[in-house]
C-alpha cells in the first residue's frame, strides 16, 4: 500500500493506482471534478496514465453553490 | 442584440449577475436564477466530500455549461496562491474538448470578519492569472486607483464593492463608484453591498455595467419573486441611465402643467 493524501485525508492506497482508479473508487468517473496532485492539475485526459505515489497530495473539487 | 454587455469578448443581454449559494435546494436555485435572466452564475469550488453519495445531483447538472455562463470564484481563498490554484482547478473543471473556460471571478479576502478583498493580494493574483490566459473578473475595494491598476494588468471586469459581502447595506459610496465607471474602458460590476431592488436601480444608474448578487435574491422572503425584481430593477436603472436623468433642480420647483389658460383667471 502506499500513503497519500487525499483532500486532507490520509488514505492507503493500492500501489500503481491511477487518478482513474482512485476516481472510479469514489464513484467520480464521468462527473464534473478536477483533480490537482502536488500543487499540479492533472488534466482529464492524462487520469488514465497517471500513476499515484508514495506521500501525493491530491485534491478533487466540485463546483458548489456560491457568490 | 440591444445594448450588450460585453465581457471579455463575448455580448450578454442580462446585465445581472447571480451567485448560486444559500437557497434551500437546488429547485430553489434554477428557479430564482431562471426568474433573475441572469446569463452569467457564479460557483464556489470545493473538494468533494469524502463519502458523499455519488448519485447525489451536482450543481453543473442544475445549471449546466452549455446554457449559463459559469463564473468560478475563489471565495474563501486568503492569498494569491490560493487563488490561483483555485481558479486553475476550475479552469479544469469547466474546460471542454473544444473549448478553454478562461472566464473566472477573482477575489482574495483579507479579513473574515469584514471579507474586505486584501488589495495587494489581489493585484499580485490578477497579474498571474492574465500571464495565464485567464479572463478576470476581480472583486476589488471601490478605491480608483487600485480599479485601473487592475485594468492596467489587463482585467476583463473590474467589480467593487458596494458595501459589505451579504450586508445588504447598499450603494454606501456612489461617488467612488462613479469615480471608477468614469476612469475604466473595462465593464464595472456592482459586486457585493445590494440590498434590494432599488440598490441594484441605483448602481446601474450610476453608470455601473452590471451587478453581480447572491445574498439579496437568496436571503430575500421568496427568493424567486426577488429573483424577478432584481432583473426588472436593473434593466429599469440601465435604460435611465441611458436615457440620462433631468438636472436636480436645488430650491426651485417647475410645474409640469400650464401655467396659462387657468380658469377664473
Amino acid at each position: 500500500m502506499i500513503q497519500v493524501i487525499v483532500n486532507g485525508q490520509p488514505e492507503a492506497l493500492a500501489p500503481d493506482l491511477s487518478v482513474f482508479g482512485l476516481l472510479e473508487a469514489r464513484g467520480l468517473v464521468g462527473k464534473r471534478v478536477a483533480v490537482e496532485r502536488n500543487g499540479e492539475i492533472v488534466p482529464k485526459a492524462r487520469h488514465a496514465e497517471v500513476r499515484l505515489a508514495e506521500g501525493d497530495r491530491l485534491e478533487i473539487v466540485v463546483a458548489v453553490g456560491g457568490g | 442584440m440591444n445594448d450588450p454587455l460585453v465581457i471579455a469578448g463575448k455580448a450578454y443581454s442580462s446585465r445581472l449577475l447571480v451567485g448560486t449559494g444559500k437557497y434551500k435546494d437546488f429547485a430553489e436555485t434554477r428557479a430564482a436564477i431562471d426568474a433573475s435572466g441572469t446569463e452569467i452564475v457564479t460557483v464556489a469550488i470545493r473538494r468533494t466530500n469524502i463519502g458523499q453519495n455519488p448519485g447525489e445531483p451536482n450543481l453543473l447538472d442544475v445549471l449546466p455549461p452549455e446554457r449559463f455562463t459559469i463564473l468560478p470564484n475563489t471565495a474563501g481563498c486568503y492569498t494569491a496562491d490560493d487563488a490561483v490554484r483555485t481558479l486553475r482547478l476550475a479552469r479544469e473543471l469547466l474546460s471542454t474538448e473544444a473549448r478553454r473556460h478562461d472566464l473566472c471571478k477573482l477575489e482574495v479576502l483579507g479579513d473574515p470578519s469584514n471579507l474586505f478583498p486584501n488589495m495587494p493580494e489581489t493585484l499580485k493574483a490578477a497579474e498571474t492569472l492574465v500571464k495565464d490566459g485567464f479572463d478576470v473578473m476581480v472583486y476589488c475595494a471601490d478605491d480608483p486607483i487600485q480599479a485601473r491598476m487592475l485594468e492596467d494588468i489587463g482585467c476583463a471586469a473590474v467589480m467593487p464593492l458596494a458595501s459589505l459581502i451579504g450586508s445588504g447595506m447598499g450603494i454606501l459610496n456612489p461617488w467612488n463608484l462613479r469615480l471608477i465607471i468614469d476612469n475604466a474602458k473595462v465593464p464595472v460590476i456592482v459586486d457585493a453591498g445590494v440590498g434590494t431592488a432599488s440598490d441594484a436601480a441605483i448602481a446601474m444608474e450610476l453608470g455601473c455595467d452590471g451587478v453581480l448578487m447572491n445574498t439579496a435574491i437568496a436571503a430575500a422572503g421568496q427568493p424567486v419573486l426577488m429573483a424577478g425584481a432584481m432583473k426588472k430593477a436593473v434593466e429599469a436603472g440601465r435604460e435611465a441611465f441611458r436615457a440620462g436623468r433631468m438636472p436636480r433642480k436645488f430650491y426651485s420647483a417647475d410645474p409640469s402643467s400650464p401655467a396659462q389658460g387657468l380658469i377664473g383667471s
